[in-house]
């Protein structure tokens, strides 16, 4: 299998996911070429690629160009993170006025060619799988890899961190402690990381498959949180995920 | 005449249940609730807390000295004796053929602590796993080998409707041992009382010293908790009214408020439901490997094409009519035991007693 790891805008932390699972890549390094990996080597192969695996959100006009290029030219695309599956913490722009930005962060505003949305890729082109995760967990990145190897259904499952959380035997910290958690509306896969630290999921995987995120803020204002910090909550690494989004909205709508 | 443990001497207990390998599991207070974790000393014990509990709500506070004050936490026998995940085969490369390995045995058990529900919870797996054709091996395995330690219930929780299940608080049924922790005048003690063979040869290497007066201990205990539980579901006729609310208009509300968590599922000492995937690892080895699933899952209906419930009103509906209503159909018996888990765990304090009376009494959808 002739891979490929792109990055559009991201921070490169999926990417050194990618490296983390080094030990593991060696041991399948005879069924993957990595042809494509500029983070990680200098061999950069020109397509076609079996399968890319694509990091970060599209912010410009050239990566809206490149994604295309990319997906011409490799038979299975797989996006892996917050950033590449919903837009990224940097989709917080969608909301605000990216112009006015600019001019205030950027001493040469006109060197600075952007886009006035950051967005997801499947926005642009079509993707067979979307890893989620704000880093992506190596686990389920194997498994997703291994999957495309051989040719079966990544067992990447859809449901809520909750799910995970119970299995684990932890207990659950809104029940037990009063603490607000995004758990129940967000997709599994961190292992319910935050929970077993004793602190509330902040939704770094998204949401999942059936999230009623109405129903959960209600159950955050029982707990005493105000409609400012469940947008806030909303708002990370996933603030443009449809059922975030909408639900954020509906927040501010109701203000 | 009664026996009884003196409480200086529960150690004893603790290492005759443990005596040819067996792990003890027992009640330990760890992130702010009482589970069920393996105990090798006595200090491990959840000794002092007292639980209180209401929908949606769960908080352990400072009791007595008992080191069975407080009576259920979010884990059950179901955590023990059907694992939340379970390598079921691993399968190696052979050749041009493939090798199946079984898994490691299974860890022999006593649970001790376990209340009359999670007894009667025990009765329902053995009729699901055990009992209705076909034997689940990794269940069947745990079960033969394990000791059921059961304690009588003092109180009752604000979330416990045992009794109107017919499952409680009295510990009548189904144990190796029974205990009845007895602190009064004349000391802090357990009462000991064997309900096996198995439990009669513990019982006679433990130092128990006579005790006249602690003969109706468990009824008196049972007596209070009883009088203390003012939970109760109406079963008289559910299993009908709530089929016949199939359609009413009482699940799509219940949908507004409900999480779609599968918290209430996976809490439940009787839910069953399991999810199976074959993974492979680098080398091309591959493990099938089962864990709990819930019919809050969408993926849990998945056909090709889509889920069957994709509404979560649906999905409700699923998980209440099962527990209390085709659970009669399938197994003869109520698929719930009067617990409050499901009730206390959900994150959104959905009261499944609540929801029952409501859904089988709402007016029924006209079309
Ligand atoms: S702690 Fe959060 S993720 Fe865990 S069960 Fe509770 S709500 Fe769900
Ligand atoms: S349905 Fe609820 S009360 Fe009944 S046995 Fe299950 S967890 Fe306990
Ligand atoms: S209520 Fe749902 S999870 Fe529980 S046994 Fe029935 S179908 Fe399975
Ligand atoms: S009833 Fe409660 S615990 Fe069950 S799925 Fe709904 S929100 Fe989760």
């Amino acid at each position: 299998m002739r891979l490929a790891v792109h990055k559009f805008a991201s921070c490169d932390g999926c990417q050194l996911s990618v490296l983390d699972c080094e030990d593991e890549l060696l041991t399948i390094v005879e069924a993957v070429e990595i042809a494509y990996f500029p983070e990680a080597s200098s061999r950069m192969d020109d397509g076609p690629w079996d399968c890319s695996l694509v990091e970060g959100s599209i912010t410009t006009a050239h990566d809206a160009e490149r994604i295309q290029e990319v997906r011409r030219k490799s038979k299975r695309l797989v996006t892996i993170g917050a950033c590449a599956t919903a837009g990224g913490i940097q989709a917080l722009r969608n909301l605000g006025d990216v112009e006015a930005w600019r001019a205030v962060v950027y001493a040469r505003p006109e060197y600075v060619a952007t886009l006035a949305t950051s967005t997801a890729i499947a926005d642009h082109v079509p993707v067979d799988f979307e890893l989620r995760g704000c880093p992506v967990d190596k686990h389920q990145l194997l498994e997703v890899l291994l999957a495309m190897l051989h040719d079966r259904r990544p067992a990447i499952p859809r449901e809520s961190v909750c799910a995970d959380c119970r299995r684990a035997g932890q207990v659950c910290v809104t029940v037990a402690k009063g603490v607000p958690c995004l758990g129940p509306a967000t997709q599994a896969g961190c292992g319910a990381l935050c929970p077993g630290y004793h602190r509330g999921c902040y939704g770094c995987f998204g949401p999942s498959d059936h999230p009623n995120a109405p129903a959960l803020s209600r159950v955050w204002q029982a707990h005493g949180a105000d409609r400012d910090t469940i947008v806030a909550a909303l708002r990370t690494f996933n603030t443009a995920a449809p059922a975030f989004d909408a639900e954020a909205k509906r927040l501010e709508e109701d203000r | 005449m009664a026996r009884a443990l003196p409480i200086t001497h529960l150690q004893a207990l603790l290492d005759r249940l443990g005596a040819d390998g067996r792990t003890v599991v027992g009640p330990v207070a760890r992130d702010g609730a009482v589970v069920l974790e393996p105990v090798r000393i006595v200090d491990e014990l959840a000794q002092g807390w007292r639980d209180e509990q209401a929908p949606g709500r769960y908080r352990l506070v400072p009791g007595e000295p008992r080191v069975f004050g407080a009576l259920l936490g979010p884990q059950s026998p179901k955590t023990w004796l059907y694992p939340a995940k379970l390598t079921l085969f691993r399968a190696e490369r052979d050749g041009a053929s493939f090798r199946t390995t079984s898994p490691d045995r299974p860890p022999r058990l006593a649970l001790l602590g376990l209340r009359a529900c999670d007894l009667a919870a025990i009765r329902l797996q053995d009729r699901v796993l055990l009992g209705s054709g076909v034997e689940d091996p990794a269940y069947a395995s745990r079960r033969r080998e394990v000791l059921l330690v059961a304690v009588q219930c003092h109180r009752s929780a604000e979330t416990c409707f045992c009794a109107s299940m017919d499952t409680g608080p009295e510990v009548s049924s189904g144990y190796d041992l029974r205990l009845t922790e007895v602190i009064d005048e004349r000391g802090h003690r357990l009462v000991v009382e064997a309900g096996s063979e198995a439990g009669r040869a513990i019982a006679a290497d433990l130092p128990l010293v006579d005790v006249p007066h602690d003969d109706d201990a468990a009824s008196r205990q049972a007596a209070e908790a009883r009088a203390g539980q003012s939970k109760s579901l109406r079963t008289e006729g559910l299993r009908e009214r709530l089929l016949d609310a199939l359609r009413g208009p009482h699940w799509d509300e219940v949908a507004t408020r409900c999480l779609g968590c599968a918290g209430c599922t996976m809490v439940c000492p009787t839910c069953f439901c399991t999810a199976v995937a074959d993974v492979t690892d680098a080398t091309g080895a591959a493990e099938r490997v089962r864990r709990w699933d819930s019919c809050f899952h969408t993926e849990f209906t998945h056909v090709h094409g889509g889920p069957t419930r994709a509404e979560l009103a649906a999905r409700y509906r699923q998980w209440l009519t099962h527990k209390l209503a085709t659970w009669h159909d399938q197994f003869g018996t109520s698929g719930c035991v009067g617990c409050g888990r499901c009730t206390t765990w959900c994150p959104a304090g959905i009261d499944l007693v609540a929801e029952a009376e409501r859904a089988a009494t709402a007016e029924r959808r006209t079309e």
